[in-house]
Formats: C-alpha cells, sequence, structure tokens
C-alpha cells in the first residue's frame, strides 16, 4: 500500500526501501500520515552532512541543502521500511520534532542536536546527550577538524 | 575540553550554584532538576506522556503532581562508577521514599566518536572501528557494516561465507545472552549463576580464539566474506560446545527458573506495554517480552536464516522475568540453530573472488605482478565503493542493530550511522523504573542489557 502525498518526491533506494523526499515544512505530515497508515516504530534518526559532497543522487525536484535529516520508520504489520530525508539548510538548521509521534525520537534528536547541532522545535528537553554540556561545536559536521584537543605525551609540562 | 571545573552559573533556579555538592558534580541542563524547576513540558515528559501513547496525547496535567512538596522527594545519582549499572551509565532518580518516581539515564562518558572514525578509515580498516561498539557481540557489529558495504558494492556472497557468519552470529548471540545471564544473576544476588555464565561463555570465546585469533574485536567478518576459513575440526568444537551448554541450560533453570527468591525478584518488575515498547522504538527481547514477534531473523531474513528452523520467543507480561526467560530460550534456540549449521555447512569459498575487493593469496602475490598490485591498492588506498545510500539491519542480541552508510564513490564512508539498540532501549528505562522500588533498579537496569560502548560510540 502506497500512500498518497502529492508534493513529495519518490525513489527507491540502493537497498530497495522506499524514499521519501519532503520539505521541512511537510516533513511533520509525512511522518504522521505514515504513523496513521501502521508504520508503529521510528526505527532510526539521523543526519548527514553533505558539505564536502554536494552532487548526490536525489529526484531533480529536490533542491539540495547542506545538511540531510535521515528517519527511518518501521511497519511491523507491512513488514516494510520507509525512508525519510529532509533537506535542512545550514543557515537555519531547524525542523519539527517528531516526539510528538514517537517517543523514541527523544534521544535520537538529542543525537542529531550534539551531533550536527540540528534543532528540533517541540522537542521537550533538547540538550547534549554525548559531548560534555559545554562543549563548542557540533563533532559531526564535515567542518569540526579531528585532532584539535592537544594529547598531553611524556615531553608535555608537568610534574613528571 | 580543558576545563571541567563547572561554575554552575546557569544552574537552573532552585539549585544552589555555590553549594560544593553541586558545584564539583554539576554537569549542565542534562541532569535533572527539581520539580519546581523543571518546564511543563519536560515534565510532562519524564512523568507522564512518555508513559502514555500519543493518541492519548494531551497529558492530562492534574495527573502530574507538580506542587509535589520538594522536601518530600529526594533526587539521588547513581553512577557513572556503578557495578551494576554495566558500565558508565549514571542515572538521576527522583525518589519518593523507596519508590522511584522519574528516572532519567545520562550518558556519553564512553563517547569516543567512533563514527567520525569511521569516516577517516577505509571500508578495509572500518571493521576494525566498529567492531569496537558492542563489545559483548563484535561479530554482530562486524556483520551489519559488511552487509551494507557489500550491499552499495552490489556483491553476492559464496554460500560458505555466509553459513561461516551465520555459525559465528549464533556462536555470539550464545555467548553474549550467556554474559547477561551472569551479570543478571549477580545484579539479583546470584553469584553462582555469574559463575556458570562466564565459564559457559568462555568455552564460546575460545572457540572464537581459535578460529579468529581474538577473543572479543575480531575483525573476522569483513567486507567480502570473512577474514579466513574456519580451522580444521571445528565441527567437534561446535558440538562440545553445544553440548555443553544444552545440558547446562537445565541447570540454570534448577537454579534460577523455579527458584522463589529468583521469582519474587523478577515477577512483576519492570513491566512495559506492548504500545509503549513500540512508540518507545524498543526492540529485541525488550519488545519481545511485551508479546510482540518481531525478530529481524524471521521477519526480514538476512544471510540464510530462512533456510533454518528456528522459534521466535515471545513473553507475555513484558516484565524482567519475561526478558529472563526469552534470553534463556534464545540460547536453546540458537543451538538449535547451530545444529542446523553444523548439518549444511557448504564446501566452497569463504570470501568473494573479486579481485578488487578481497586481497589475493599470500602465495600469489610472489608469482603474480597483477596480484601485487591488487593487494598494494586494496591496503593501500583501500577498494572504492559506488556511491549511494543504504540502510542495513540485522538482530543483534540487544535488538535491531541498523548500519546507515552512505557513500560518495570513494574508499572511504562518507558517512556511518550505527543505529545502536542499547542507545535506544535505554530510552524505555524510565517507563520500566516508574513507581518500582529503588531495589529493583538494578534487576531493571540488568533486564535492558544496555552496553555503553555501543550507548556511546
Amino acid at each position: 500500500m502506497e500512500l498518497s502525498l502529492p508534493g513529495v518526491a519518490r525513489a527507491t533506494g540502493h537497498d530497495g526501501h522506499e524514499l521519501l523526499f519532503p520539505d521541512r515544512a511537510r516533513y511533520h505530515d509525512v511522518v504522521a500520515a505514515h504513523r496513521e497508515a501502521g508504520f508503529e516504530m521510528l526505527s532510526s534518526l539521523t543526519a548527514v552532512d553533505y558539505l564536502g559532497h554536494p552532487g548526490r543522487t536525489l529526484p531533480p525536484e529536490v533542491a539540495p541543502e547542506r545538511f540531510e535529516l535521515v528517519a527511518i520508520l518501521l511497519s511491523l504489520g507491512q513488514v516494510k521500511r520507509v525512508r525519510v530525508r529532509v533537506q535542512v539548510p545550514e543557515h537555519d538548521a531547524e525542523v519539527t520534532s517528531v516526539w510528538d509521534l514517537y517517543r523514541g525520537a527523544e534521544a535520537m534528536e538529542r543525537e542529531v542536536f550534539d551531533m550536527y547541532g540540528i534543532s528540533f522545535t517541540g522537542h521537550p528537553d533538547l540538550t547534549r546527550i554525548l559531548m560534555p554540556e559545554d562543549w563548542e561545536g557540533h563533532p559531526l559536521r564535515k567542518d569540526f577538524g579531528v585532532g584539535r584537543v592537544p594529547v598531553q605525551f611524556k615531553h608535555a609540562p608537568g610534574p613528571r | 575540553m580543558t576545563d571541567r571545573d563547572h561554575t554552575a552559573t546557569d544552574a537552573p533556579a532552585g539549585v544552589d550554584p555555590e553549594s560544593p555538592f553541586v558545584r564539583e558534580t554539576y554537569e549542565g541542563a542534562q541532569e535533572l532538576a527539581p520539580r519546581a524547576a523543571t518546564a511543563t513540558e519536560e515534565l510532562e515528559r519524564e512523568v507522564g506522556s512518555v508513559l502514555r501513547l500519543p493518541e492519548s496525547h494531551g497529558v492530562d496535567m492534574s495527573d502530574i503532581d507538580i506542587e509535589y512538596p520538594d522536601d518530600e522527594t529526594m533526587i539521588i545519582n547513581m553512577g557513572p562508577q556503578h557495578p551494576s549499572t554495566h558500565g558508565v551509565l549514571r542515572l538521576m532518580m527522583e525518589l519518593d521514599g523507596e519508590t522511584v518516581l522519574r528516572t532519567k539515564p545520562i550518558i556519553g562518558y564512553l563517547h569516543t566518536g567512533m563514527e567520525k572514525t569511521a569516516e577517516e578509515l577505509t571500508y578495509q580498516q572500518g571493521s576494525t572501528n566498529v567492531t569496537r561498539m558492542d563489545y559483548l557481540s563484535p561479530l554482530n557489529n562486524e556483520l551489519v557494516f559488511s552487509l551494507a558495504t557489500e550491499k552499495l558494492l552490489g556483491i553476492e556472497l559464496p554460500p560458505r561465507a555466509v553459513w561461516i557468519r551465520m555459525l559465528l552470529s549464533e556462536l555470539q548471540r550464545m555467548s553474549s545472552h550467556l554474559m547477561w545471564l551472569a551479570t543478571n544473576g549477580m545484579d539479583v544476588g546470584s553469584t553462582t549463576m555469574m559463575i556458570f555464565g562466564f565459564r559457559e561463555r568462555e568455552l564460546v570465546l575460545g572457540f572464537f580464539e581459535k578460529t579468529t585469533g581474538l577473543r572479543m574485536n575480531h575483525n573476522f567478518i569483513r567486507p567480502g566474506g570473512t577474514a579466513a576459513d574456519l580451522p580444521d575440526g571445528w565441527e567437534d568444537d561446535v558440538e562440545v560446545i553445544l553440548d555443553n551448554v544444552s545440558s547446562r541450560l537445565g541447570d540454570y533453570d534448577d537454579l534460577l527458573t523455579g527458584q522463589p527468591i529468583f521469582r519474587e525478584r523478577m515477577e512483576g518488575v519492570g513491566a512495559l506495554s506492548a504500545d509503549e515498547a513500540l512508540n518507545l522504538s524498543a526492540t529485541g527481547p525488550i519488545l519481545r517480552s511485551t508479546g510482540i514477534p518481531w525478530d529481524l531473523r524471521r521477519t526480514m531474513p538476512y544471510l540464510a536464516y530462512d533456510e533454518v528452523d528456528f522459534d521466535v520467543i515471545i513473553g507475555t507480561y513484558g516484565d524482567n522475568f519475561d526478558r529472563y526467560a526469552i534470553r534463556l530460550n534464545e540460547i536453546r534456540e540458537s543451538v538449535r540453530i547451530l545444529w542446523q549449521v553444523l548439518d549444511k555447512m557448504p564446501p566452497g569459498d569463504y570470501r568473494v573472488q573479486d579481485k578488487k575487493v578481497t586481497p589475493p593469496p599470500r602465495a600469489r602475490i610472489d608469482e603474480s605482478m597483477e596480484a601485487l598490485i591488487h593487494h598494494f591498492k586494496i591496503f593501500t588506498e583501500g577498494f572504492k565503493v559506488p556511491e549511494g545510500e543504504v540502510y542495513v539491519a540485522i538482530e543483534s542480541p540487544r535488538g535491531e542493530l541498523g548500519c546507515y552508510l552512505v557513500s560518495d564513490g570513494s574508499s572511504k564512508p562518507y558517512r556511518l550511522h550505527i543505529r545502536a539498540p542499547s542507545f535506544v532501549n535505554l530510552q524505555s528505562l524510565p517507563v520500566m523504573m516508574h513507581g518500582g522500588l529503588v531495589a529493583d533498579a538494578v534487576a531493571t537496569i540488568s533486564s535492558v542489557d544496555p552496553v555503553m560502548g555501543e550507548v556511546d560510540r
């Protein structure tokens, strides 16, 4: 059974799963429609920073943005997964939270916020989850360099 | 981070930032704040709405006693260093006497940025990274990463490679559940079970050491197959393990299943309903304990699980005892699957013969220039994976272990996300603990079976 969602681009992924590309305004509606149609579980929610790979394959009507939010919905009854991919611009990285539909989104959205700095309106407790509370920056962004923290070796000044 | 000495100036109202206890332990907004200082929305989540369903949305705020006097309840901290929290899990709990009202898991103490590291490693090196996430079932992590890479590459594995993976995956499930039985036994006070569990797990780890060279973090299942063939006489070794484990499962029944003290501690404790489990994205034994027969090995078969005969074990009440019984009986089912694997193990190659993906045998390098070039390319640059993105999920001992892999056509993953079952399952802990006794908290944490390496990644 395929939901009728006018204006939402579709494709089929390498893994055979159905892909949906709603814009940010329709993201919550699309997820809610799936929740109604028997997708009981939000299986995973993550994001990708396409800063270094802007030319990925997208349907022609979808304009690529820097971030992409990926929500994987699972229907136990239909034994089917659907992947919802939402383009999120860099200058206004804000998406409506789906926490009101799936309580399981709580930790996953916090992780995306922590790692990418995408904020979720309607999330009850949007704080860092993995990084320390006073950490600066969002580590999984492509422009967040690795190895910035000085490593203490034996030549470092110290009591030794 | 250099400055770990928090000044706690942003402490919520009601928390005295000058108190030495607060200054030394305060970690910012992640912590559980007094009710008076908590926003309505968050209170709804922590006390009420997380226990409900979105259909019944718009929680009746009169159910939540916001005016609960703060001096009647106590917020206590458990962890991160606590013997029974299975790693560095920290819980903040609001107690009314001995009853747990609110719980907030605080995680991140073991975060080492493994998903970021994965972007710096080639696909060949990637399995050494993912194997360190869930350190109690490393082979499953390698498996899901390899399956995702192979799906992008579009290669078909020889049947022996598939069945070797099944063999290892089921042995791993056995060892992981045995480890769980051991630690759960210890948590509810049965040190005998702890010794028994570790003893039987040792048999399996001995076989892993013989096969892969290491007891854990094997890097044995790789994109393209496995690192090596099974050692000579592996059938006998596996038979010894299966005979031993299946006879000793009876001992566990005698020791725990029928034992009144154990049942008192487990039955009716930490209950979760099916709707709550689905809503909270809980998978694995937690979901099955609520009566939902969802096992990816059966419902979305991978490897050759559709060719073997096994039962999906489900519970009824969703309590700690159901989760115990499910794990115990899943060991029996694994034994059943492993006997079939012993019967059906096909001959042939243990890895795909694609020169671009699989390094050539050592002997060929001395004879063939081309083999040398392939070897050099694979180990320096790595093989290139076509552009695309996939999500692959398998049933790990803890639940749905997923891998979302994005490739930009180079030899390193552009993005690797592991959907860790423990990370997601931890969200159901506050619901299970709500209204229970603090003495049962330890047993309930244990029944979620969180592996912190996987939670924090």
